[in-house]
């Protein structure tokens, strides 16, 4: 235990004295989010809630994988560094080299995700179904950080160097956007409709939007959260048992 | 009954289709400061990464004070400290606090990972750095501040890969001060280089790899007697003199020339003085001017062309590594002193 805290920390100094890291990742959330809010949210109709309360969920969730790719990058640097083997080589649980790690991206995604909340509610965004399930939204997207750190390590783990880490990462992101998260999938054409309705993202940020919204998400979204996060921590679960059991195999032979 | 530092008895390691260690045998008794010297592909930092529970054999066994590397990893990490080829040192926490980390890896409480850290930093010189954040360190105090970290866990072996490489001159020196004043103070190290000088300096033993074998083996004495001598190297003024001081040189020995950097070269049989005194005589006779002229050790390619007939002028790059793991090949008379 005192071994994974002690990883943690260290990869949590790491993120605090990197300036480029957290200011303009940080920087980086907000200005997207204020950028979706005022310059494309005026020409995108989102039915019968406004925009702001539409977009922000979506938002918030897709955070949590802008916050991955700094995950992947830095897994790769540390096996690049030759970090990772140093760690390898100490009398320590291996599982505490993990587990250090998932601890501090966990740290990190809170302070991100804390920082996107406050800039959504700073442009208007309410909750409409009480401060619990707003609570338990929070929750919900720290499960899926969780989830996606294990795919992000294994990218690292993969990847060989923090650039290509960072590259591979990328392809995530069509993902996001071809997903409910900005825009109503009713609004795709027909072909890209089904992919986008049955892809983890959706099925997270839908899970999401439907705390947010409250009782309104029936009337919204056509379905209430009980339907919704059920089917966010399927493909939750799906994801970690893909991919938590690959980056260890990957860690483990190294 | 005498516990070996390290035993390794019929590794092999093969990383795709190319095999990294074929066979390996090697003992290291408590004691002694062993070097590995070969060139990049060799093996010996796949050596090393085994030894460090890094990766493990296809086939064979390393005992590292009488623990399997597979069947007691744990206690072989705990008899360890390794220093590899990158600084794996975090730039964001100062060199104490690097330090400071390992120690409580170590399961050290905290007030004896601070007490231990101290050590460390004084055993190293860094007193006056360590406060820093280590990303502010110059290269040879990065390499340090990571030699640093290998003591922490006071190990019985100290694995170094080459800890040298890509290090100027000066910071060089003061790493190979560092690491004598451990092996003087009773700590064992089995290190990697390219470069025979470093052996020569560092170590009492030099065990030569190539192609996953150990091809020689004995103190440095020993395999630069077995390499000839050295040369007698002449830099010319003019390098269109080659030719002519080539001519002059010919009753020493058969002369080597480089007509492009104006050097010609022949091996010492003997006394290295009288070659010298012979070559300076037979060149003022030729009216060769020559900028420098000198006793040149062998360097590790002649240590190698005597061993094997082989050059390693052409070194395959070492296969199974990404890329960026191991320096690119460096000719091996760089930094070989003269």
């Amino acid at each position: 235990m005192t071994a994974t805290l002690g990883v943690a920390r260290r990869t949590l100094a790491n993120f605090a004295r990197t300036p480029q890291l957290i200011v303009v990742g940080s920087i980086q959330g907000a200005m997207f989010l204020l950028i979706f809010r005022y310059v494309f949210g005026g020409a995108i109709d989102a039915g019968a809630v406004s925009y702001l309360d539409f977009l922000v969920p979506g938002f918030i969730t897709t955070t949590v994988l802008f916050v991955g790719t700094a995950t992947a990058a830095g897994v790769a640097e540390d096996l690049d560094r030759g970090f990772i083997d140093r760690l390898r080589s100490l009398p320590i649980a291996r599982s505490s080299i993990v587990g250090g790690r998932v601890l501090a991206d966990e740290a990190m995604l809170v302070w991100n995700l804390s920082l996107t909340v406050a800039v959504g509610f700073a442009v208007g965004f309410r909750l409409h179904g009480g401060v619990t399930r707003g609570l338990a939204a929070f929750g919900l997207c720290l499960v899926f950080g969780f989830v996606f750190t294990w795919l992000f390590a294994f990218i690292g783990l993969v990847a060989g160097n923090a650039q290509a880490a960072q590259g591979m990462s990328l392809l995530v992101f069509p993902l996001t956007f071809v997903s409910s998260a900005y825009v109503p999938v009713d609004t795709m054409p027909g072909w890209l409709q089904p992919l986008a309705r049955n892809q983890p993202i959706t099925a997270m940020v839908d899970a999401v939007r439907a705390l947010s919204l409250g009782p309104q998400s029936a009337a919204v979204l056509g379905h209430d959260a009980a339907w919704y996060v059920p089917r966010a921590l399927g493909w939750s679960a799906l994801l970690l048992v893909v991919f938590a059991p690959l980056a260890v195999a990957r860690f483990r032979r190294l | 009954m005498t516990t070996m530092t390290m035993e390794a008895s019929g590794v092999s390691k093969r990383y795709g289709s190319v095999l990294a260690l074929d066979r390996l045998d090697l003992a290291i008794p408590a004691g002694q400061v062993t070097a590995l010297l070969g060139p990049n592909g060799a093996g010996k930092t796949t050596l090393v990464r085994l030894a460090a529970t890094l990766a493990r054999p296809d086939s064979g066994t390393i005992r590292i004070a009488g623990h399997d590397v597979g069947r007691s990893p744990r206690r072989v990490r705990a008899s360890i400290g390794l220093a590899g080829q990158t600084a794996a040192v975090e730039g964001a926490m100062s060199g104490r606090s690097n330090l400071r980390l390992v120690a409580r890896l170590y399961g050290l409480s905290r007030a004896e990972a601070a007490a231990r850290a101290d050590e460390v930093i004084a055993q190293l010189g860094l007193e006056e750095v360590a406060g820093r954040l280590a990303r502010t360190y110059s290269g040879g105090q990065r390499r340090r501040l990571d030699l640093g970290a290998s003591l922490v866990g006071r190990p019985r072996l100290l694995l170094l890969d080459e800890p040298t490489t890509g290090l100027d001159p000066r910071s060089r020196q003061e790493l190979w001060d560092a690491i004598r004043t451990l092996a003087r103070a009773g700590t064992d190290v089995l290190l990697t280089t390219q470069y025979l000088d470093e052996a020569d300096q560092l170590a009492s033993r030099v065990v030569i790899v190539d192609h996953g074998r150990v091809i020689a083996d004995g103190s440095p004495a020993e395999l630069k007697a077995r390499a000839g001598q050295g040369r007698v190297e002449a830099r010319l003024h003019r390098p269109g003199d080659a030719q002519q001081a080539a001519a002059a040189l010919h009753p020493l020995g058969p002369p080597s020339v480089d007509p492009v950097l104006g050097r010609v070269s022949v091996a010492v049989a003997g006394d290295g003085l009288d070659a010298l005194q012979r070559a300076a005589d037979a060149l003022r006779r030729a009216d060769v001017t020559v900028d420098d002229l000198g006793l040149r050790r062998p360097t590790l390619d002649e240590v190698f062309l005597a061993l094997t007939g082989d050059g390693v002028g052409a070194p395959v790059p070492e296969p199974g590594w990404e890329p960026g793991r191991e320096p690119g090949w460096e000719p091996a008379h760089e930094g070989v002193a003269r």
